[in-house]
């Protein structure tokens, strides 16, 4: 546990000093206070008004940047540590593999994380100081699904520094990752099912094995309980799920595929050449 | 202490080592050469676990990739190129220390000796500090647990002389229960300190030989040396070796430690035409712990 620990710290630490963790932390701060800025509190949408508006926004926002962001970091540091000597030095210390992995990754989720849940408080601070109404509720389940966001992403991401022997092909597959996730996203679906290529079991089955997917219905499932927005398949998800199941299957299904490509990124780390 | 048998390792279809088999003993201080692309980083890299391979590497019976914890905690590694962490000396230091079990007071106290004082710099980022601070931490790290084998790469290659000179003086005190393996490209950079070479090429061991050294690790040598002019490059150079100027930078004298003699005559060697008077003479000290016997049945002198 110790090795563990020591490993997460040393990853936080390198983490703060880089240059890409300044440039993410100003972003989602930024993106509140650009917000807050242009009166979003103020403007309405299905109803929703105040925090709750900014709130959706902002998981709408960080939904298109995170898992890019989380990709393209994760997997630019793990292999280019790797390629400039880091892992030959650092892993010639007496730490087990599997406290140096596990550790880099809760060193790299406490830092991608960060930010972003401390973009959700800054919001919250700014609503209680102007005497806006927090939507406790919203704000917790939100939390819970940027949380569960970092984590499959990270996940991937390790999974990616593990096959990738260079930091451009990690690069290079991240993006293709992210690249595929989007093309999967409902509104393409929805195009090849009105062309008849595919059937509408099958479009729906793919959005929901669709982590982005997934965290898009989530969200939208909130100020929009019936998913109006999302039509025909509206019916599917809910008669399979219901709108409480859906928000509980959005946290589990996420979470198991990150952890798992972390397991499968750690068996790949164990067993291959390790600089 | 070391055992390689029959090691083997491919990348894609290059074959990098070839069937390599070698038994190192305790306190051996092995020159492992080779021109690049001969193995030498790829072999480190099998001893310390790093690399999968064919065959079997063990340290003192047991494998450095099963055991990694209990194996590493003995291996003392200097890297060539000092990584590029970002993270400040004294979480470098502490995060080395709490690894190896070791008090970190020992890597100051060593830095220290290397004529490092770590305490105006432990804030700063690892990879800000000069090539010679690096190596000199690095080395203080390597040295500052109980190491049982010392693993390095071109180790004393970005040292100035003083700190070449403790640097040997604190290899000479370990070198009774330490094997030692220093990788370099060139024998003449390491051939003072070690007493057997093994030299690669092509993932094959193509030399392997014992070395007869009269001079121990910590043995010194007084030099006097006399020049025709004054030459502004050679008193500079001889200032840099800690010499002394006996007269209108004419006449200089010094102590060379025993193992950078070599070195040290490489580098008088660019004034021969100046040079009017060279003495070089073994300093013998009443007590020579380090002192290497000539090797057993050697029949390659490298010195």
């Amino acid at each position: 546990m110790n090795q563990l620990w020591l490993t997460a710290k040393l990853d936080i630490v390198e983490s703060l000093r880089a240059r890409w963790f300044q440039v993410y932390t100003l972003v989602f701060g930024g993106i509140v206070a650009l917000l807050f800025l242009f009166g979003l509190t103020e403007s309405r949408v299905l109803g929703f008004i105040g925090l709750s508006r900014l709130l959706v926004t902002y998981i709408q926002l960080t939904m298109a940047i995170l898992p890019i962001f989380v990709l393209i970091t994760t997997v630019r540091s793990v292999a280019g540590d790797r390629e400039a000597g880091v892992y030959e030095y650092l892993l010639s210390l007496p730490v087990s593999l599997a406290a140096w992995f596990w550790g880099k990754i809760l060193g790299r989720y406490i830092v991608i994380f960060l930010p972003v849940f401390g973009a959700m408080v800054l919001a919250v601070l700014i609503a209680l100081v102007r005497g806006i109404e927090v939507p406790w509720g919203m704000f917790t389940y939100y939390t819970a699904l940027l949380a569960v966001m970092a984590a499959c992403f990270l996940g991937i991401g390790m999974l990616i520094s593990a096959l990738a022997r260079s930091t451009d092909m990690a690069q290079g597959a991240a993006f293709v990752v992210w690249l595929t996730l989007l093309l999967f996203l409902d509104l393409i679906l929805l195009g090849v099912m009105i062309q008849g290529k595919v059937s509408p079991e099958v479009a729906v089955t793919v959005a929901l094995a669709n982590p982005l997917q997934v965290f898009r219905t989530a969200a939208l499932a909130l100020f929009d309980p019936q998913l109006i927005v999302l039509g025909p398949s509206a019916y599917v998800i809910l008669d399979l799920f219901g709108v409480t199941g859906y928000k509980v299957f959005a946290l589990v299904y996420p979470t198991v595929v990150g952890v798992a490509a972390a397991t499968l990124g750690y068996q790949l780390f164990r067993r291959g050449d390790l600089p | 202490m070391i055992c390689f048998s029959n090691v083997s390792k491919s990348f894609r279809k290059t074959r990098v080592l070839d069937d390599i088999s070698l038994e190192i003993g305790l306190s051996e201080r092995v020159a492992l050469i080779g021109s690049n692309g001969a193995g030498k980083t790829t072999l480190i890299r099998c001893l310390l676990g790093e690399y999968t391979f064919d065959g079997q590497v063990t340290i003192a019976g047991r494998d450095p990739r099963q055991e990694r914890t209990a194996v590493l905690g003995t291996i003392g590694f200097v890297p060539q190129l000092p990584p590029p962490l970002k993270m400040p000396v004294a979480q470098l230091i502490d995060f080395s220390a709490a690894l190896c079990g070791t008090d970190p007071a020992n890597i100051h106290q060593l830095a220290q000796r290397l004529g490092l004082d770590l305490e105006p710099i432990l804030t700063r980022p690892f990879v800000k500090l000069s090539g010679g601070m690096k190596q000199k931490l690095l080395i203080a790290i390597a040295l500052g647990r109980d190491a049982k084998v010392l693993v390095m790469d071109e180790p004393a290659a970005n040292l100035d002389p003083e700190a070449r000179k403790i640097f040997f003086e604190l290899l000479a005190e370990r070198q009774e229960d330490v094997t030692m393996l220093i990788s370099s490209h060139r024998l003449n950079e390491v051939s003072a300190l070690v007493n057997r070479v093994i030299e690669m090429d092509m993932g094959k061991v193509v030399l392997d030989d014992r070395v007869a050294d009269d001079v121990s690790l910590s043995g010194k040598f007084s030099c006097r040396i006399s020049i025709k002019r004054n030459e502004a490059a050679f008193a500079k150079a001889m200032l840099a070796w800690n010499f002394s100027d006996l007269g209108n930078g004419l006449e200089w004298e010094g102590d060379v430690p025993g193992p950078d003699r070599l070195r040290f005559m490489g580098m008088t060697s660019r004034y021969v035409a100046l040079i009017s008077d060279f003495s070089l003479e073994e300093v013998m000290s009443p007590a020579e712990p380090g002192t290497v016997s000539p090797a057993d049945g050697a029949d390659g002198a490298a010195n």
